[in-house]
């Protein structure tokens, strides 16, 4: 069982303009992004972040970090599910799905420039002498930074098809199968370690989100997320751009994310019934009604994903923003709600970490809307009207 | 500031002065102006208590003596005021003190019932020294009678009960374990608070300030839960003490002699016990002859005189109590309140966001309907 | 289609390295590391403790530490840090109930409390940082902090249940701070400021073994009883007399993740004094045996990798074989 082949040319440059009012916003938010940014380095990080002793992580690691390497996960997912499941019709969604993780990655990657002290000193991970293996989030750092560079290789076939340099792109192309090996194992290993992480923090995390189960239950969700996100962001694209919707091919991974999350619930749930923490989840606390919500969105999801009528583009599109949405609960919940450090300790982000990581998202879609513009990624269209599009 | 009742005294009315108490004028008014400083009276006061210790009656003073040393009297006689002994003696009408009278035997003794039946009711009862208990009081008897029948004869009519020193007062070195004689306070004697200036000697300022606050406003001063007068006894001794600051910076002086305690370090750790006794020592200093007239200043580690439990009963060098924290409101609490929650602009920017999102989200749902879909099974594009 | 199958295979290959692995090999668990032999350390009693804050300033001074201004109920202070921070490293709380006037009583009374570096056996902070700039030193076993190889990233701030290890955040450069014990004045013959400077013994220096041994004479005397109480180090000769005071059993620092060499006693429960209860069993060696059972040896990532290339290899060959130009590809 093979994926037939597929031309290259099958994806190309869909054109248009790039100013439109869309990107104009999107470019405003990127402007006060580096307003702030400038003082943050200047003044130090305490002057545009509520950060403290007590929080020393806020939302740039959780969102940023966290949460947006694990909606990167799309690429991982997809190429996993094309390349190793070998399903070659999802050939399509690949180039997408890999733009969105290698702009999601590289975004996670520039916050922690921002939200590290010394920045100047993050070589020091990757060096002998100064690199402790020991550490989770040495592992995370190196990982995620490899799996950066995963990604750019693997989307560099873009980039040579689109500046014709074919002879680099063949050689590439030999070696791609490892590439992508590569690419599906560094994300297992970060995203499972991105939970791992929390181990650390001991009793200073809930026992209900507090268990040796995290790496898999990150890992789960991850998926979970990272296929939403591609859902979302075929479906969205297809509308903005007046393109077709791959409605059969999206309602199909929303499924698979589906499952995957119902994966997710059951091991959260035996895992909890297991600890003997469950009843902790009925007591009238923020941290369980938080709980309630995630699960309940899951739920949502999964049901109506995995329900009669499962391929309505509506369906699965509500489907993937509640995922989405559970995901990101579930890490700001596990890192934020539940972290508990002392009493006396208060966090919320600052207008100014807002304003960041709003700016890191519009680079996103912005960077995203220029390289669907100007490179081969999404699928060509049959008729020939498909670039006129604003 | 007290408002005092008196107005400010005559010039004329205080012409007899230099004659009567037999100093000069001006050291008089600055004698009153350091009686008014001490009592916390503001300075247009000083007339008034210049008017007070001129016109004002001389009110009958007896003056006993039990267990003691008298120098609790030899403090206040070798005071370095101008003619303080002078001033005692013309202030206040001094008809009964053992040390000071020239009367003896039954001439003594009928000097002082006469006093008390010509002032009965008005006379001041001073107390120097303890009362001895033990064998029925037969320690110490005066006059055939025992210094507990004394006490609480003189008492019975006096206007008002003054302990002087600390034996009297708390019962001081006497009563100090095993106490073979039973050396007991005048307050426990009398069953009742009296107004004890307790100290071993107790400063001559705040006796003197206490019987002239008395002359003034014709009561006795605010006193604290132990009859203390609180303007000479509201404060510990390490509140005002000149070398709180080694204190602080934890500079201590760790043996006589030794590098800090020549630089005038704290002398907490010799057992210092400043900071559990309360008195005015290190702001009014002893003997008028500068800031290091004290124990502390001159280098030894207060013992406690003035403090029932501190003085004669704990060990000289065993460390203090700290009662300026007690209770500790200058401290953290383990857990304070920290970091910045959520603000009013923050939480309605993450919900304007999160609206936006789901608004969004809701309105792409809705389109999504009409859009055009590749054929079902297929992969949206033609192939080739 | 993407049938259960598909999924279920996909499920296999993708959560199998974890799940796998992490049953695989339970003999890569690491225990709690062990104290070193020559440990040294504090014991702070907060019923010898008089608040008189020395510790704090000496604390400052003998690690060049600037004042600050705290503004407290009792008014505003510049000699009574709120928190440690970046700017203090040492610091006397105080407890205090209804009308605190009884000392190590927890009604109607108050109690002092020191927070520092605990100098855990097996420090979260050690396993936490990615650059080994916290370090435990395998001789005095006082955990370090090395600015020069720091990131700043703050997972030492987080990890450390003890919540020790401070940021600076109101500097483009910042640092970590924390107690290293005075590891600096070690060499000139001196040894932790706070506890040099203690007038009652409070805080008390000296190797840890000999520490434990003292608790044990201060626990084996009836509440009371005059003893003599060791001041500045253990066997530095100065003393003082003074009555024992009634200890709680718990002596926090024993057993808490899995020992630190920073010790307390206490006349009031270690809850009141905001002493987070801590399991015997170390985060970092939960974390670590989780971590090495993942990759021991990177044998599994390499398995998985292995399964993962042929897969590939095997899925994209023909389309390179059919057309050799184009290649497969994303």
């Amino acid at each position: 069982m093979t994926a037939p082949a597929r031309p290259n040319d099958q994806t190309a440059p869909i054109g248009g303009r790039l100013v439109t009012p869309v990107t104009a916003v999107l470019g405003l938010l990127v402007g006060i992004m580096l307003v702030v940014l400038a003082v943050r380095f200047v003044r130090g990080i305490g002057a545009v972040t509520n950060l403290n002793d007590g929080y020393p992580w806020g939302l740039w690691i959780v969102w940023d970090v966290v949460i947006g390497s694990a909606l990167g996960a799309s690429g991982f997912t997809v190429a996993f599910i094309t390349y190793i499941v070998n399903r070659g019709e999802y050939h399509p969604i690949v180039r997408p799905a890999l733009l969105t993780a290698l702009l999601g990655y590289a975004m996670a990657g520039a916050s922690v420039v921002f939200d590290v002290g010394r920045p100047w000193n993050l070589w020091h991970v990757f060096t002998p002498g100064y690199a402790q293996t020991n550490s989770v989030l040495f592992e995370v750092a190196v990982c995620i930074a490899a799996y950066t560079m995963v990604l750019a290789i693997e989307f560099a076939p873009a980039f040579l098809q689109r500046f014709g340099m074919e002879r680099a792109r063949k050689l590439l192309g030999r070696s791609l199968f490892l590439v992508i090996a590569i690419g599906v194992l560094l994300p297992t290993m970060h995203q499972s370690s991105l939970g791992s992480m929390l181990l650390l923090f001991g009793t200073q995390v809930d026992p209900v989100y507090q268990t040796k189960a995290l790496p898999l239950l990150f890992l789960s969700s991850t998926i979970g997320m990272g296929l939403a996100a591609v859902v979302v962001e075929g479906s969205i694209s297809a509308l903005a751009l007046r393109r077709p919707l791959e409605r059969d091919l999206l309602s199909r991974l929303m499924r698979v994310g589906a499952m995957v999350a119902a994966g997710f619930l059951v091991l959260r749930f035996a895992d909890l019934a297991y600890r003997g923490v469950l009843p902790r989840v009925f007591e009238s606390t923020t941290l369980s009604l938080m709980f309630w919500i995630e699960t309940a969105l899951f739920a949502a999801s999964i049901v109506l994903v995995l329900g009669r009528s499962g391929s309505r583009p509506r369906r699965f599109f509500l489907a993937a923003m509640g995922m989405a949405l559970a995901g990101i609960l579930y890490r700001i919940d596990a890192y934020l709600v539940a972290y508990h450090t002392g009493a006396g300790w208060h966090y919320f982000p600052s207008l100014g970490e807002i304003a960041v990581t709003g700016g890191l998202i519009a680079f996103e879609i912005l960077a995203f809307i220029i390289a669907i513009r100007l490179l081969p990624v999404m699928p060509a269209l049959p008729a020939p009207h498909s670039s006129s599009e604003s | 500031m007290r408002s005092l009742p008196l107005a400010p005294a005559e010039p004329d009315e205080l012409a007899g002065v230099e004659k009567r108490f037999g100093m000069p004028r001006r050291d008089f008014l600055k004698f009153c102006a350091g009686l008014a400083a001490t009592l916390g009276f503001s300075g247009n006061a000083i007339g008034a208590v210049a008017k007070a210790l001129v016109s004002a009656r001389r009110p009958s003073v007896i003056w006993l003596h039990f267990q003691e040393c008298t120098g609790c009297t030899e403090s206040l006689l070798r005071a370095e005021h101008p003619t303080l002994e002078k001033l005692i003696l013309d202030i206040i009408s001094l008809d009964y003190h053992e040390t000071l009278m020239a009367a003896a035997g039954h001439q003594a003794e009928a000097a002082r019932t006469a006093a008390m039946a010509a002032n009965k009711g008005k006379y001041i009862l001073v107390v120097e020294g303890a009362v001895p208990t033990g064998e029925n009081g037969n320690f110490c008897r005066i006059g055939g009678k025992t210094a507990v029948e004394l006490v609480r004869e003189c008492a019975k009519d006096a206007a008002a009960v003054i302990a002087i020193g600390s034996c009297a007062s708390w019962g001081g070195m006497p009563s100090t374990s095993p106490n073979p004689t039973g050396a007991t306070a005048i307050s426990k004697i009398l069953g009742k608070p009296v107004l004890s200036i307790p100290g071993c000697p107790p400063n001559p300022y705040n006796f003197l300030t206490t019987v002239v606050h008395y002359l003034v406003l014709g009561k006795l001063p605010e006193l604290d839960s132990k009859g203390r007068p609180t303007f000479a006894y509201g404060r510990l001794i390490h509140e005002n003490c000149e070398r709180r600051a080694h204190f602080d910076a934890g500079r201590f002086a760790t043996e006589f002699g030794d590098d800090g305690h020549r630089q005038g370090w704290c002398l907490y750790k010799l057992g210092c016990k400043g900071p559990e006794t309360y008195a005015n020592c290190p702001s009014i200093g002893f003997g008028d002859s500068g800031t290091a007239s004290w124990p502390v200043g001159c280098g030894h580690p207060c013992i406690g005189c003035t403090e029932e439990g501190v003085g004669f009963t704990k060990p000289i060098h065993e460390l203090a109590k700290l009662l300026t924290v007690t209770p500790p409101t200058q401290f953290a609490r383990p857990a304070e309140e920290r970091g910045q929650g959520s603000t009013l602009a923050t939480v309605a920017t993450v919900a304007a966001v999160a609206g936006l999102a789901i608004g969004a989200g809701a309105r792409l749902a809705k389109n999504l309907g009409n859009q055009p879909t590749p054929p079902p099974g297929g992969s949206g594009e033609t192939k080739p | 289609m993407l049938s259960r199958r598909t999924l279920l295979k996909g499920l296999a290959g993708g959560a199998g390295a974890v799940a796998v692995t992490s049953i695989a090999p339970p003999a890569e668990a690491r225990t709690n590391h062990p104290m070193p032999e020559h440990a040294i350390g504090l014991l702070y009693d907060g019923t010898l403790c008089i608040g008189c804050r020395a510790c704090i300033s000496a604390c400052k001074e003998a690690n060049g530490m600037p004042a600050e201004q705290t503004e407290l109920a009792g008014g505003n202070y510049w000699d009574a840090p709120l928190d440690i921070s970046g700017k203090t490293l040492n610091v006397i709380k105080a407890y205090r109930e209804g009308n605190a006037t009884h000392k190590d009583k927890a009604i109607d009374g108050f109690a002092f409390t020191k927070v520092s570096c605990m100098h855990c056996n097996d420090p979260s902070c050690v396993s936490a940082c990615p650059v080994s700039a916290m370090t435990k030193d395998p001789v005095t076993g006082i955990v370090h902090y090395d600015l020069d190889a720091c990131i700043g990233c703050r997972y030492c701030v987080a990890a450390c249940p003890f919540n020790i290890p401070r940021a600076t955040y109101d500097t483009p450069s910042p640092k970590i701070s924390k107690c290293q014990l005075c590891a600096h004045r070690l060499g000139e013959g001196r040894y932790a400021a706070c506890a040099e400077v203690c007038p009652t013994g409070a805080t008390l220096f000296g190797p840890v073994i000999d520490l434990k041994k003292e608790i044990e004479r201060r626990r084996s005397l009836a509440p009371g009883t005059k003893t003599s109480f060791p001041r500045g180090k253990i066997g530095s000769g100065d003393s003082h007399i003074a009555p024992v005071g009634e200890y709680v059993p718990q002596t926090y620092g024993e057993k808490e993740i899995g020992g630190t060499q920073v010790l307390h006693l206490s006349g009031v429960p270690f809850e009141l004094l905001d002493k987070p209860a801590l399991p015997d069993e170390s985060p970092a060696a939960a974390s670590e045996s989780l971590q090495h059972a993942i990759y021991n040896r990177l044998i599994a990532p390499i398995g998985f990798l292995g399964a993962l290339a042929l897969l590939a290899w095997r899925h994209m060959r023909p389309a390179r074989q059919a057309t050799p130009p184009e290649g497969e590809e994303p």
